[in-house]
């Protein structure tokens, strides 16, 4: 590699996602289109699970994504880790558009992001041991030079998991224990790049903590980059070098993890982390955010938290507030920071 | 003046496959006082929900309570015949669910079934029992309660569902709740919604709760007492501030400090080595010896209670100074 293409490579992000929207519906045949058209029949619903969303992930780093079930943090995962084509926008992997990607270079971008989900049982063939399951994929894609039996016992070591046990089938492990064979699992096509939808969320405290050091320990040794979905604003806090927060399918704070938890901007984003659970022994009155969260099938106009905002001016009910930098590193979108700024 | 539960020793047991009986509920000593609120910690597997289940005489067969006592108001409850448990049930001991749909029929409307509990330990008319649903439903924030009423439980999202289980289980006012995770499943701003409407009506109905949890960060902002479970056994209780602050016992020390916060950011969490063992395996003497490092040989005997029954600890080798 030259000079050159060593700086361009530090300046590129490792994957940049550009008015990425998703949106979820059945598309209507030709009758129904036709029984539309005259006012005969209702459109369709379509879920908005994404509009418009911009983010960034640089070589590296690891990105807290947080947000209410049903903000569409999930949905953003795939689009990230490539398992799900957005509805429009624009997903650059390593600066290129991932859309245009053909033949080897897509399957070398597919297997550099890699995904590991909530329900480790779920994601792995009962049926299949675990050195068939960690196995799999890298053969198939022929990454295994010499035996398959070192390779896979290589990458569950990695994981933490005793190698002599990988004749076994998955229902004989604990929770734990099946969350390090699908670690094991996504480490095993060499990835540059983890999503981890909520990987911890199912584990006991003690467990997770380990879970926790793991994937800190495999960042420094794998030089891995990771988004991190979660809901748990602990573990987010512990991880995560930036977190942003999503509120019905949009990003609408994004800053390093000391600023947004030390000088969270967005009314949303105080509100929730005013209820981090935290271990403050002392009886103290919970208090808590009006309301729920609305339904993608129909978001409020303007600013999607308007309903529940305790500071709703006019402006938020029609305007889409844009993102601005508040700070160095810190983005937020809403009306309130216009406002002080005049 | 007693205390309004009292458990003495108690013993549940579920067969095991080579006939002895394994103890998911393993010599459990409490004591909770009118209006007072006992966090009962531990991770999957340590008997904290199945002490629950024995208490509300629930405990499915072929597992059965062996043995202790269970005073409440004074009377043991423990083996009492299944008319006396019934009458408890639902109008001096009531329990919430980790999953609503537990507690809800899918195919009954939130009126027939709210009602169908007040006829059960009340003669009241059909108008009357509407009324008294209509109002604990508005009590626990749920909106226009009067339509909701006839609504079905599809029909309310995760947050609201618990509501009405919540707004059941305070209907007859009961002495004592037993909430086994419930807020588990939910979103945190949900979390924090409901256990604000918990607190309040608990409060202010002087009701006595056994929250079980495996979430110390929630437990130390609700608790007045702390009870932490491992393998079957109460390994330590006491006030919440002395356990949290000074923490004794090896396995709460190393608990409290594997909750990741703003402080271990960027640092590895203390970890508590290796896994739960199944009852089936559970080491002879202190349960949590495989794991502890402090253990030595001394801890192949088991560890009796050192302290009285409001605050003790199990442990040879306890932690003497305050957390940091």
């Amino acid at each position: 590699m030259t000079m050159a293409e060593t700086v361009a490579g530090a300046s590129t992000p490792l994957l940049e996602l550009r008015q990425v929207s998703c949106r979820f519906g059945a598309r209507p045949d030709l009758a129904a289109r036709i029984a539309i058209a005259l006012g005969a029949a209702k459109p369709f619903p379509i879920i908005h699970a994404l509009d418009k969303v911009d983010l960034t992930i640089r070589k590296g780093e690891v990105l807290g994504l947080v947000g209410e079930s049903g903000c569409g943090k999930s949905t953003l995962g795939r689009i990230a880790a490539g398992i799900l084509p957005p509805s429009a926008g624009q997903v650059f992997w390593k600066g290129e558009d991932r859309a245009t990607l053909r033949g080897s270079r897509q399957r070398d971008a597919d297997l550099e992001a890699q995904m590991i989900f909530q329900n480790p049982m779920a994601a792995l063939n009962p049926r299949m041991t675990i050195e068939k399951l960690v196995a799999e994929a890298p053969s198939i894609h022929g990454l295994i030079k010499g035996s398959t039996s070192s390779y896979v016992d290589d990458y569950l070591t990695k994981a933490g998991f005793d190698p002599a046990m990988k004749k076994r089938l998955p229902h004989q492990f604990s929770g734990g224990q099946r969350a390090r064979v699908n670690i094991a699992r996504a480490l095993a096509v060499q990835p540059d790049f983890l999503v981890c939808d909520e990987s911890v969320a199912a584990l006991d405290v003690s467990i997770q903590a380990q879970i926790l050091n793991l994937f800190m320990d495999l960042r420094e040794q794998l030089d891995l980059t990771y988004l991190f979905v979660s809901h748990d604003l602990g573990v987010v806090e512990h991880i995560s070098d930036r977190v942003a927060i999503m509120y019905l399918g949009r990003v609408i704070e994004e800053a390093p993890v000391a600023e947004i938890f030390s000088r969270p901007n967005h009314p949303y984003t105080q509100q929730l982390l005013a209820e981090v659970p935290r271990i403050r022994p002392g009886k103290r009155r919970f208090a808590a955010m009006k309301g729920e969260l609305p339904s993608p099938l129909n978001p409020p106009k303007g600013c999607h938290f308007h309903p529940r905002c305790p500071h709703a001016h006019e402006r938020c009910r029609v305007e889409v507030p844009q993102k601005r930098e508040i700070a160095p590193g810190h983005v937020s979108a809403c009306h309130l920071n216009d406002k002080q700024a005049v | 003046m007693t205390a309004l539960l009292e458990v003495r020793n108690l013993v549940t047991e579920f067969p095991g496959e080579a006939g002895n009986g394994l103890r998911a509920v393993d010599d459990v000593s409490f004591r909770l006082g009118r209006g007072e609120v006992l966090g009962l910690v531990g991770e999957s597997g340590s008997g904290k929900s199945v002490t629950g289940f024995s208490i509300m005489g629930l405990v499915d067969w072929p597992g059965r309570v062996t043995g202790g006592q269970i005073l409440f108001d004074g009377e043991d409850i423990a083996n009492a015949d299944a008319e006396t448990r019934r009458s408890l049930r639902g109008r001096r001991i009531a329990m919430v669910f980790q999953d609503p749909m537990m507690t809800l029929n899918p195919v009954l409307r939130i009126g027939t079934q709210m009602t169908e509990a007040l006829h059960a330990h009340e003669r009241m008319s059909s108008a009357a029992a509407r009324e008294r649903a209509r109002d604990a439903l508005g009590l626990v924030g749920i909106p226009s309660p009067e339509e909701r009423l006839d609504a079905y439980p599809h029909q309310f999202s995760g947050g609201m569902r618990q509501r009405v289980a919540i707004a059941i289980a305070l209907l007859h006012r009961p002495d004592l709740i037993i909430a086994d995770e419930p807020t588990t499943a939910l979103d945190v701003t949900i979390q924090a919604q409901i256990i604000s409407e918990f607190q309040k009506l608990t409060e202010d109905q002087g009701t006595a709760v056994i929250w079980i949890t495996h979430d110390l960060a929630i437990v130390s902002g609700l608790a007045d007492r702390i009870a932490v479970m491992y393998g079957g056994r109460i390994v330590e209780t006491g006030n919440i501030e002395d356990v949290l602050v000074a923490p004794k016992h090896p396995y709460t020390h190393g608990l409290i400090r594997s909750v990741p916060s703003q402080n271990s950011r960027g640092h590895r969490l203390a970890q508590i080595p290796g896994v739960t063992p199944s009852l089936a395996r559970m080491p002879e003497g202190c349960a949590f010896r495989t794991r502890c490092e402090r253990a030595t040989d001394a801890c192949t005997a088991r560890p009796g209670r050192f302290g009285d029954v409001l605050a003790y600890h199990r442990c040879f080798h306890p932690h003497e100074e305050a957390l940091v």
